[in-house]
């Protein structure tokens, strides 16, 4: 049977890697989920948002 | 031959409008009519504070929903066996992941831009506990997918999941290691639970509408509160 | 009728009479699908998905023999956790977790009926075709008292305790009559695959109820080694994860945090605590909008200035 797994362009299927801190132990991976999921938070309550244009109710 | 003759309502304790027929349908098309008029259901319009990125992740989330319903049916055409042993089912199996992973993104920065809005005020309370409802039958999905996988994560999670199912008695209806069982919950009936939830929800935001900012005017009461809500 | 109550402004907040500016809703859904689809496709198209192999008796008992031979004779003798797991899979006193007095297992009975030594051992080998001194064993055994079987079952266990396989199942001698043959016709059943078969069998041809099989590979330990090797262990946070270096289900972060510390990580009812206290967090979010001081955290941590800015800006400017 053909190995389907290279059919991407990076191969996550290696071992992954963990971050210990104290009792945490999580992947990097989800770390990354988790850290991109806050810097986005972040971006979207600071970055202006465009003006838009006045509408009559 | 009789003819029905339709005699309108004049008049009713809920404030009936003449010309409607005292039907179910009627009544149900009054009750829509009036709580959900297009312009607010299709909205062309929105209030000016309306004007953060912030607002964007409500739609994010419902097109992730939309990715992951899509590429789900593709997915059930061929049935589950098809992913396994195809490099074009595979490749729709990683958009089905991926879009989960991006839907509870999305959904996760919704729920904390709605929580530090205090977005539940003013009659919202139900759109609030909705969208809370959404977010979790949307983990008991993905749960039931993982479940439905047919590999070692399935494996894994089945056996180590029962612990806590059967612990809180339901396992000994709903068995993870069922997989007939657990797929049909993943791709009929948790789906179609999640649909309703935001449904229901997406349809309180458009009636009652996004919430405004809080009144920093230093002690101001506002003359006219919305009447707190037992209807919310 | 509205009652006239208190202005509360956690709770209550004045209908907007202000500007409206124009607003596009087909527009924006339309846009968010599309950059969805284009991010999920592209995650698909760099990343794909992981789908490592399931691990089936047949692999288990050809990669570890001694560890399905070590766990079968625990299915026999009914010391494996699926023997005495209690509700739904069987009545054993005392197994079930109990929520303060309250068993929900005991509650909920036990609906998958699930005898280890015959479900396991003894009807699989029944159905091996032609196996006239495995059928004697196996009457042998069956015919035994409850005390000669017990007393088979543990010089088994004992022996197999240093069991090896050098290409074929060797295992001290000891007293344990017909069970030595049962346990090595078991493995080779197993190594042939026809364990798979008989454990799913449903009775009719179609089948898709895995809980038998499943069970007693999770018996053993090559499957909890498996998961340790990809960090998957409950104790390694491991419901977040997945296999590989994929992101997992980070959304169960809090779920599986409450089984590494105590009292969760140590009770015997750890599983039913955990889900206990996940179900009043979930109410108590559910209904923040109805608790004073969690529904006052927005407004006291005013980051609802930043993301109304322009409002506050253009009312201070109107000022």
């Amino acid at each position: 049977m053909p190995n389907l797994v290279p059919a991407s362009l990076i191969d996550l299927s290696r071992p992954g890697h963990y971050v210990h801190w104290g009792f945490i132990d999580i992947s990097v991976a989800n770390l990354v989920v988790i850290c991109v999921m806050v810097l986005v938070f972040v971006l979207a309550i600071t970055l202006p948002f465009p003006h838009g244009r006045k509408a009559k109710r | 031959m009789s003819i029905d003759v339709e005699e309108h309502e004049t008049a009713s304790p809920h404030g009936a409008t003449p010309g409607v027929a005292p039907t179910w349908t009627g009544r149900f098309r009054r009750w829509a009519v009036r709580d959900l008029p297009p312009d607010k259901l299709l909205p062309d319009t929105q209030p000016a504070y309306v004007a953060s990125w912030i607002y964007v992740f409500g739609a994010l989330t419902l097109a992730a929903f939309a990715v992951v319903v899509l590429s789900g049916a593709v997915l059930a055409i061929k049935g589950p066996a098809w992913w396994h042993v195809s490099s074009a089912g595979l490749f729709v199996n990683s958009v089905h992941l991926w879009g989960t992973e991006l839907f509870f993104f999305f959904m996760v920065i919704h729920l904390w831009g709605k929580f530090f809005m205090a977005a539940w005020r003013g009659r919202r309370k139900a759109t609030w506990i909705t969208g809370v409802l959404a977010f979790v039958t949307s983990i008991a999905t993905a749960f039931t997918g993982y479940l439905s996988q047919q590999n070692f994560d399935s494996e894994w999670i089945g056996t180590q999941a029962k612990d806590g199912i059967n612990a809180t008695g339901a396992g000994a209806f709903w068995n993870v290691l069922d997989f007939g069982q657990m797929l049909l919950w993943h791709v009929l009936l948790l789906p179609l639970v999640v649909s309703i939830f935001v449904g229901i929800h997406v349809l309180l935001v458009r009636r009652r509408g996004v919430v405004p900012p809080f009144d920093d005017s230093a002690g101001a009461e506002p003359a006219q509160a919305e009447p707190a809500g037992t209807a919310s | 009728m509205s009652r006239s109550r208190s202005f509360k402004p956690d709770r209550d907040v004045a209908e907007w009479k202000g500007p409206v500016v124009r607003y596009d809703l087909f527009k924006e859904v339309t846009v968010a699908f599309v950059v969805v689809l284009i991010l999920a496709v592209g995650f698909a198209a760099i990343f794909s998905s992981p789908d490592e192999k399931p691990i089936t008796l047949k692999s288990w008992s050809t990669a570890a023999p001694v560890d399905f031979v070590q766990t079968a004779i625990t299915e026999l003798d009914g010391t494996s956790g699926t023997a005495r797991y209690g509700p739904p899979y069987n009545s054993t006193q005392g197994a079930s977790q109990k929520l303060g007095p309250v068993s929900l297992e005991n509650l909920a009975g036990v609906h998958i009926p699930i005898d280890t030594a015959q479900d396991f051992v003894v009807k699989p080998l029944l159905t091996l075709p032609g196996a006239t001194a495995l059928d004697g064993a196996i009457a042998r055994y069956e015919g035994a008292g409850g005390a000669q079987r017990a007393s088979w079952n543990a010089a088994y266990e004992k022996a197999a305790a240093k069991a090896t396989y050098p290409g074929h199942l060797s295992v001290p001698s000891g007293s344990y009559g017909p069970v030595g043959l049962m346990m090595s016709d078991l493995l080779a059943m197993a190594r042939s695959g026809a364990l798979d078969g008989a454990l799913t069998s449903s009775g009719q041809l179609y089948g898709t109820d895995y809980t038998k099989p499943l069970l007693f590979i999770a018996d053993g330990q090559y499957m909890a080694d498996v998961a340790g090797n990809h960090h998957l262990q409950g104790t390694q946070w491991g419901m977040m994860n997945e296999t590989g270096s994929y992101p997992g289900q980070a959304w169960l972060w809090l779920y599986t945090m409450w089984y590494q510390i105590p009292p969760y990580s140590t009770s015997s009812n750890g599983d039913v605590l955990v889900w206990g206290t996940m179900m009043i967090l979930t109410l108590l979010l559910a209904l923040v909008p109805f608790i004073p001081g969690l529904r006052s955290i927005p407004r006291r941590a005013r980051i609802y200035r930043l993301i109304w800015r322009r409002h506050y800006r253009s009312l201070s400017a109107g000022r």
